[in-house]
């Protein structure tokens, strides 16, 4: 019999991915584990954990790893990426992560096209902690930290990392994708697929943010999760291809 | 003999490292240590390795954390409130049980304090050079030639134990000038050997699934049980310290690094002048040599005095502790940035002995 569908040969037969149910970390690492597999990259990539919910699925994910303090997988990818070229290499973080205490890192490392892939995953909130404000909370939000909603005159606005990255010059990839639905999810796949191509190219930085859901903390169902990121938050984060060298 | 060269404290350490076999160097400029990456920013084309300019102390010491789990022999250096910004990677190399060295060229505090040396930095270098109690072995140079060449011995130390080490160097130091030979440089051949050595470096998994990770399975607790065992062989199998006329001194000055350089010279006037002065000089200040003190013969001793260039006294809380009490400890003691004087030294210990 022909086999049309399998696992990626990367998650764990025996492992549970510890995502919270509905969680779309886990369809993140199916894409990402059937691109390596589909690039033949399985065997020789290494990651590099951001802090945050992923530390869930440190034993599904069956792939070369280390991990960096909070914020600091980009620093640490630059360094690593340069000492071992050959090393197929990306960076899995949070909004937190990645936004807030690791924002000098994130862009410092896309300015010097440091030649490794970020997976951006952006719910908005501080998931493994517990739901607090993140630096991608949507204005009106309630979380831990802002329980009356997030305002724009105490809090500021929510960043948009894939602009903010696209004012330099050396990236060479930037996209915004989400999960939230199976058209979107072919085109997240596709973009993944772009990123680590451009690595293997050596065209240098390359960024893949997903809009991704949070239904413990945001206090859905994950479908109502999934509505509110058609509703609501891709009128504040515009999915596409920024930039495609 | 060996060709000496005339070189700046900060370019003997990198030149040091670079023969070393280090082939990876991060860092941010911060005075007074900032000839060590311009010199590695020159000298790291030369040999394949890698250059760095970090964006920040907090990133530079990230880089070195993801360099030496890349397998390369790597480096970072910064002067001490940049060593606080550092003391999160740090504490991540002892967690992950990386080899890395890291030089401290300390400057007058708290704070910024100010860019003149100091050794205001020994608590935190010995002790707490970040969170989580973790120690590293801290190597404490008093000349240029020893600031090479422990320079080059941290890194071997570093990876016999695969752990941090720590140079602790000062602004005097770094910025002055000596004639030092320089230790033999590794073959490429033997750096590629060094880096190939280390089979737990992440290069990809292997087609059996086999995982290379350098973060060590075990439970935390029993890992921090065996690192205990670790700090505690060191105190018998690392420790290391000069004596210098100790043998029949009834008065011991005590103190590491530049202050024991200026020390030793006041040490020769006061045996010219009739005083039986000797000098215990830790070359690694952790593990502490307390050895040294152990051996002294108490009964005929005066006392001991410390000196060091910081206010309050660090590396004396750690002598009186071993002292405990058998005989008086003094201090002499400038901080801020202020080097302490010969004289200042030579007038404590005069009063310390008392009649001659």
């Amino acid at each position: 019999m022909e086999i049309v569908y399998k696992k990626p040969s990367n998650l764990s037969e025996t492992q549970p991915n510890n995502f919270c149910p509905g969680c779309m970390h886990s369809t993140a690492w199916k894409l990402i584990g059937e691109v390596l597999d589909e690039m033949e990259l399985t065997e020789k990539c290494v990651w590099i954990a951001g802090v945050g919910c992923v530390a869930n699925a440190h034993r599904y994910i069956e792939l070369d790893q280390f991990n960096q303090p909070h914020g600091r997988a980009c620093a640490g990818a630059s360094a690593f990426k340069r000492c071992n070229p050959d090393t197929f290499l990306f960076t899995y973080q949070g909004d937190g992560d990645l936004a807030a205490i690791g924002l000098g890192e994130t862009i410092s490392a896309a300015n010097r096209g440091d030649n490794f892939t970020v997976i951006f995953i952006n719910n908005g909130i501080y998931g493994m902690t517990g739901g607090q404000m993140a630096p991608t909370t949507l204005i009106g939000s309630k979380t831990t930290t802002t329980p009356f909603g997030r305002t724009a005159g105490e809090h500021g606005y929510p960043i948009h990392m894939c602009e903010l990255l696209n004012t330099l010059q050396a990236p060479s990839y930037i996209a915004r994708c989400t999960t939230a639905d199976v058209p979107n999810v072919r085109k997240t796949k596709n973009c993944i697929r772009k990123a680590f191509q451009n690595q293997l190219d050596g065209k240098g930085f390359s960024f893949v943010e997903i809009i991704s859901n949070c239904p413990t903390n945001w206090g859905m169902t994950p479908l109502e999760s999934l509505d509110y990121i058609h509703d609501v938050v891709l009128k504040e984060f515009e999915l596409g291809e920024f930039r495609c060298r | 003999m060996q060709e000496k060269k005339f070189m700046k404290g900060c370019e003997a350490v990198a030149e040091a490292a670079v023969r070393a076999g280090c082939r990876f160097y991060a860092g941010y400029p911060i005075t007074p240590q900032n000839d060590v990456p311009e010199y590695f920013s020159r000298r790291m084309p030369q040999v394949g390795g890698v250059f760095l300019q970090g964006e920040s102390e907090v990133a530079s010491a990230n880089m070195l954390l993801a360099a030496a789990a890349s397998g390369t022999r790597a480096m970072t250096t910064s002067s001490s409130c940049g060593i606080s910004l550092m003391s999160e990677a740090i504490s991540w190399l002892a967690m992950h049980h990386l080899p890395a060295v890291i030089g401290n060229f300390q400057r007058g505090g708290p704070g910024i304090g100010s860019i003149q040396p100091s050794q205001q930095d020994y608590t935190q270098a010995t002790k707490a050079s970040g969170n989580g109690g973790f120690q590293m072995i801290v190597l404490a140079p008093s000349t240029l030639q020893e600031a090479a060449d422990m320079t080059y011995e941290a890194f071997d130390l570093a990876d016999k134990y695969s752990f941090p080490v720590l140079v602790l160097l000062d602004g005097f130091t770094g910025t002055m000038m000596e004639p030092v030979a320089m230790p033999e440089a590794k073959s490429d051949e033997e750096v590629a050997a060094i880096k190939a050595s280390k089979t737990w470096v992440p290069r990809g998994r292997e087609k059996d699934h086999t995982l290379h990770n350098i973060t060590d399975g075990a439970p935390l607790q029993e890992r921090n049980i065996r690192e205990a065992e670790m700090y505690e062989a060191w105190k018998t199998t690392e420790v290391k310290w000069e004596e210098y006329l100790t043998e029949d001194a009834e008065l011991i000055i005590s103190g590491y690094g530049i202050a024991a350089r200026i020390a030793k010279s006041v040490v020769n006037d006061l045996r010219k002048a009739g005083y039986k002065v000797g000098l215990i000089r830790p070359i690694r200040v952790n593990p502490f040599p307390a050895q040294a003190f152990e051996k002294l013969n108490y009964e005929k001793l005066r006392g001991i005095l410390c000196t060091e260039l910081s206010i309050p006294a660090q590396y004396a809380v750690d002598v009186r502790n071993v002292v405990h009490g058998r005989t008086p400890v003094g201090t002499a003691l400038s901080s801020g940035g202020e080097i302490i004087t010969a004289d200042a030294i030579y007038e404590a210990a005069v009063e310390m002995y008392g009649k001659l």
